[in-house]
Formats: structure tokens, C-alpha cells, sequence
């Protein structure tokens, strides 16, 4: 029983007391902005450089961008986060330190998170796609050919929708990872839900209760992306029975 | 019944790698022909089929679609040739002999010239095709083997958005054709289903007014009744009769005999990449030349 009312005294002292859950908030408030920007922002790159790969190389500047994208992906997957992190903060940073839209703090860091979690991220993103519109049969494209559709209407129209659909959980995965993996973001001083936790420890004294209360955060954070992805599968097989 | 030519195809050729698939084949195809095409698997049939509307693009030879030219490429041959040519020229440079020098460089003059106008012309022609492909498909419907009917549509989705989408018809008017084609086949009470809810043959006879609803002038079956169960074939085959009652011009790449002998005015025997017999139906089952057909007919007629 003293086991339940220390954790309680504990958990009061670090979550409600002194209004500390508002800074819990604030933390929660940066990383979804910076989780769904970068999230946004990696789907729309994921689609245009699939698109550039799976395109029919026929001419030379085809071929130039597919080299480029391969590269991207290659270079992207091919170095850790944090490493990008650090660079995109020392390249970017110096031209838009001053900047501060709607009067967030720090939105030049958020900015440089955005934009670099979302570079990461395209580079999965692309993978993904990618893999989703080989599992698409060919004979879905010849279909759409034969009948005269242009090869860019054949993939909007017929072969992406296809592509994305067999791609969800996978998406999702993608999702999920990088709703986590912004926790680097503090490393570069960006306040987010996981540097939380050195702010409440200093005014607490208390490094485990805030480490639980960040994890069970994020732990939620997840549980609603899993209904979101949910709720789009139970849509998406309307076709499939 | 029987019009114009409407495909000319003239010593057509595709390899894939050093796979020569088709060698040389030519055909004539008149508006209103129903041509069958037979052969042993692996022969060329749906490669020569898929040709037709560029789905492949062939290696060689020449097609003519209502007298226009969709493909052309002649010029390989001349290439060939010019690089023989070529070496025998620099053999001929080493011998020092004036007379054969000036002989080997002549030839070699006079093939370059045939090759850069022919090349030019079918450059040309290629350039018109990569604005007209499109249209050139448009033209030609094809049915599959494996139906492709696109699984994220209802079959009236299915139908309609190639018209709608090619600005051929409204959509009040594609919806119009396509209910009353629906009603052709006896299925209109499936506009609205998803494609996995129907059985082969009906997937395949909606396949059929898919590729019918853009209105074309040729219809290409490859081996439509091939992926079907027994009892399903004949729905299938009963609609291609009907068709081609219509007067469609078809060609049909088929395992199925009893279509073509009943349905088709020419049969084709495809065998290693070449026409080796073509001939009235009657003739071609009762009394066939090739050995190989003979062969092939014994094999899938006892």
C-alpha cells in the first residue's frame, strides 16, 4: 500500500504540482508540431522521387534525377539521424536564427527539425512506396496503357491508389518511428517532450517519474497513430472481398 | 463484309537479348477479319499481339494502322550492314590496293546515304508516335489473359474512366454506354460490385466491354479463356461471337479450336516466331500443310 501512495506523492510532485504538467505540455505541443510537419513533409519528397524512380527512364533528364534520387536515398539511409541532425542545425540554423513565426519559441529549431526529420524520413518514405507499387501487378499498368491512358494518369488513376493501400502498415510503421525518433531533437537544444524530463529533474530532484510519465506520452502518441491507421485499412479494403 | 486493310504488318521482328521471339512475321488485316491465332506456348503469339499496340516495342519491320505508319524500323538491317561494310573498308585500307580501296569506300558511301535518309524518316515517324501513341491505343482494345480489371473500382468505375478520363465521352454519356453495354452481357446488376466478388468469366466479359466502351476499330484477345474454368469459357466465347456477328475486326490469340474453326474467317499457325500457315478454317483443320501444324493439330484436336 505505502508503494501506491509514494508513487502517487511521486507522480503529484512531478506532474501536477506547481502547474509542472504545463510544461509536459509545451514539450508534447514541439513534438507533434515537429512529428507531423516532418511527417508531411517526408510523405510529399517519398512521393515525387517515387514517382522520379519508377517513371519510364526515356529521356537523359530522367535518368539525371533517378541518379539523384538514388543518391539521396542511399546517403539519407546510409547515415544516422542525429549526424543529419547536427549538420542540418549547423547549416540551416545560421540563415534563419532569428526567425519566429507565431511567436513560438524556438520555431527556428522546430524549423530545422521539420526539415531534417522529414528529409529522413522521404528517404524511407521512398523505399515504402516504392515497394508497394512493384507488389502492384504489371498487368494493372498495361490495362491502363492499352486503353490509352497516358502513362502519368495510369499511375495516378490506377496504379498508386493500388500501391498505397498495400502500403499502409508499413507507412505506419514509418509514422511511428519517426513520432519517436524526434526525441533527438534535444540534442541540438530543441525543447521537446523527451528534454522535458532535465527541466523537471532540476526542479524536482526526480529522474524516474518523469522518464515514466514521457514514456507513457509517447506510448499514447502511438496508440491514436494505430487507430488513425486503423481506421484508413477498414476503408481502404472496400474492394477486397 | 470484308473491308480495307486496316493493320499491315510487314517483317516484324522483336528479340529480347538474343531471344529472337518474332522473325520476320507479315500480316494483313482487313477491316471486319476475324482472325484466329494459333500455336504452341512460347511461340510469339502475345508477344506479336502485344506488338500490335506497342505494348512491345518490336525490334524491326514495319506497321501501318488505317494506312499510317505507328512503327517503322528498317534501318537496323542497314546498320548491320554498315558496320560489315566498315570493316571491310579498313581491311581494305591496310592492302594498299587503290582499285578495292576505292570499291569498298564506294559501298561503303553509298549505304551510309540509304541509312541516314531511312533513319531520318523513321525518326521522324517515331516523333509522330510519341504524340499519338495514346490515340493509336485508343483505337485498339485488348482483353487479357488475366482479365486486369482494376480491383480499386467498381465495374462501372471500371468501365467508364478511360472515356470520361479521355475526354471521349461525358460522364452522364459514358455511364449511359456502359449500363447498356452491362445489359448486352446480362450483367448490369454488377455495375456497381467490385471486381472480386465476380467469377472469372464474368470478370473477363466485363474485361471485354471495358476495352469496347472506348469504341475501337480493333479488338486484340490474348488467349481470353485460357485463365477460366471449363464451364466459364463458353459465357466468354459466346460474347466474342456476338462481337464479332458485329463485324468487329478481331484477332485472337486462342487454345480454344471450336472458335476458331466456327467464328473465324482466317486461322494463323504461329510456331518458333513465324507464320507458317494461314488459311480459310475449313481448309486449315481438314486438310493442313505444315508439318508442324499437323503435328499441333493432332496433338490438341484428339
Amino acid at each position: 500500500m505505502k508503494f501506491f501512495t509514494d508513487l502517487w506523492a511521486n507522480f503529484y510532485k512531478c506532474f501536477l504540482q506547481y502547474d509542472m504538467w504545463k510544461m509536459y505540455l509545451q514539450g508534447l505541443r514541439n513534438t507533434v508540431i515537429i512529428a507531423v510537419g516532418a511527417c508531411l513533409f517526408g510523405l510529399i519528397i517519398g512521393i515525387i522521387v517515387t514517382c522520379i524512380r519508377v517513371a519510364p527512364k526515356n529521356n537523359i533528364i530522367m535518368k539525371f534525377l533517378d541518379g539523384v534520387c538514388k543518391v539521396y536515398v542511399t546517403v539519407i539511409r546510409g547515415t544516422p539521424v542525429v549526424l543529419q541532425l547536427f549538420i542540418c542545425y549547423f547549416v540551416l540554423l545560421t540563415g534563419i536564427r532569428n526567425v519566429n513565426f507565431f511567436g513560438i519559441k524556438d520555431t527556428a529549431g522546430i524549423l530545422v527539425a521539420i526539415v531534417t526529420f522529414g528529409i529522413n524520413s522521404g528517404a524511407y518514405m521512398t523505399e515504402i512506396l516504392r515497394g508497394g507499387i512493384n507488389a502492384v501487378d504489371a498487368g494493372q499498368m498495361e490495362a491502363g496503357r492499352s486503353l490509352g491512358l497516358s502513362w502519368i494518369s495510369t499511375f495516378l488513376r490506377i496504379v498508386l491508389p493500388q500501391a498505397l493501400k498495400s502500403a499502409i502498415p508499413t507507412m505506419f510503421n514509418e509514422f511511428i518511428t519517426l513520432v519517436k525518433e524526434t526525441s533527438v531533437a534535444g540534442y541540438v537544444g530543441i525543447v521537446d517532450l523527451t528534454k522535458i524530463q532535465s527541466y523537471v529533474t532540476v526542479q524536482t530532484m526526480e529522474l524516474f517519474m518523469p522518464l515514466l510519465i514521457i514514456a507513457a506520452i509517447y506510448l499514447i502518441l502511438v496508440l491514436g497513430l494505430q487507430q488513425i491507421q486503423k481506421r484508413i485499412e477498414r476503408r481502404l479494403t472496400r474492394g477486397d472481398r | 463484309m470484308i473491308g480495307n486493310p486496316i493493320i499491315s504488318v510487314k517483317d516484324l521482328s522483336k528479340k529480347f537479348g538474343d531471344l529472337e521471339v518474332l522473325k520476320s512475321v507479315s500480316l494483313s488485316v482487313r477491316k471486319g477479319d476475324v482472325i484466329a491465332v494459333i500455336g504452341p506456348s512460347g511461340c510469339g503469339k502475345s508477344t506479336f499481339l502485344r506488338c500490335l499496340n506497342l505494348l512491345e516495342t518490336p525490334t524491326a519491320g514495319e506497321i501501318l494502322f488505317e494506312d499510317k505508319y505507328v512503327f517503322k524500323n528498317e534501318s537496323v538491317y542497314l546498320k548491320e550492314r554498315l558496320t560489315v561494310l566498315k570493316k571491310e573498308l579498313k581491311a581494305a585500307k591496310k592492302g594498299n590496293d587503290e582499285n578495292e580501296i576505292s570499291l569498298a569506300q564506294a559501298n561503303y558511301d553509298e549505304v551510309k546515304t540509304q541509312y541516314a535518309a531511312l533513319a531520318g524518316e523513321e525518326k521522324e515517324i517515331k516523333k509522330q508516335l510519341q504524340k499519338s501513341l495514346n490515340l493509336h491505343r485508343q483505337k485498339i482494345g485488348m482483353v487479357f489473359q488475366q482479365f486486369n480489371l482494376f480491383p480499386h473500382l467498381t465495374v462501372l468505375q471500371n468501365i467508364t474512366l478511360a472515356p470520361v478520363k479521355l475526354k471521349k465521352m461525358s460522364e452522364e454519356e459514358a455511364t449511359a454506354k456502359a449500363i447498356e453495354l452491362l445489359k448486352k452481357i446480362g450483367l448490369e446488376d454488377k455495375a456497381n460490385a467490385y471486381p472480386s466478388t465476380l467469377s472469372g468469366g464474368q470478370k473477363q466479359r466485363i474485361a471485354i466491354v471495358r476495352a469496347l466502351a472506348m469504341n475501337p476499330d480493333v479488338m486484340l484477345f490474348d488467349e481470353p479463356t485460357s485463365a477460366l474454368d471449363p464451364e466459364m469459357v463458353g459465357e466468354v466465347l459466346k460474347v466474342m461471337t456476338e462481337l464479332a456477328k458485329e463485324g468487329m475486326t478481331m484477332i485472337v490469340v486462342t487454345h480454344e479450336m471450336g472458335f476458331a474453326k466456327e467464328v473465324a474467317n482466317r486461322v494463323i499457325f504461329m510456331s518458333d516466331g513465324v507464320i507458317k500457315e494461314e488459311n480459310e478454317p475449313e481448309e486449315f483443320f481438314s486438310n493442313p500443310k505444315d508439318e508442324r501444324l499437323k503435328e499441333f493439330l493432332s496433338k490438341v484436336l484428339s
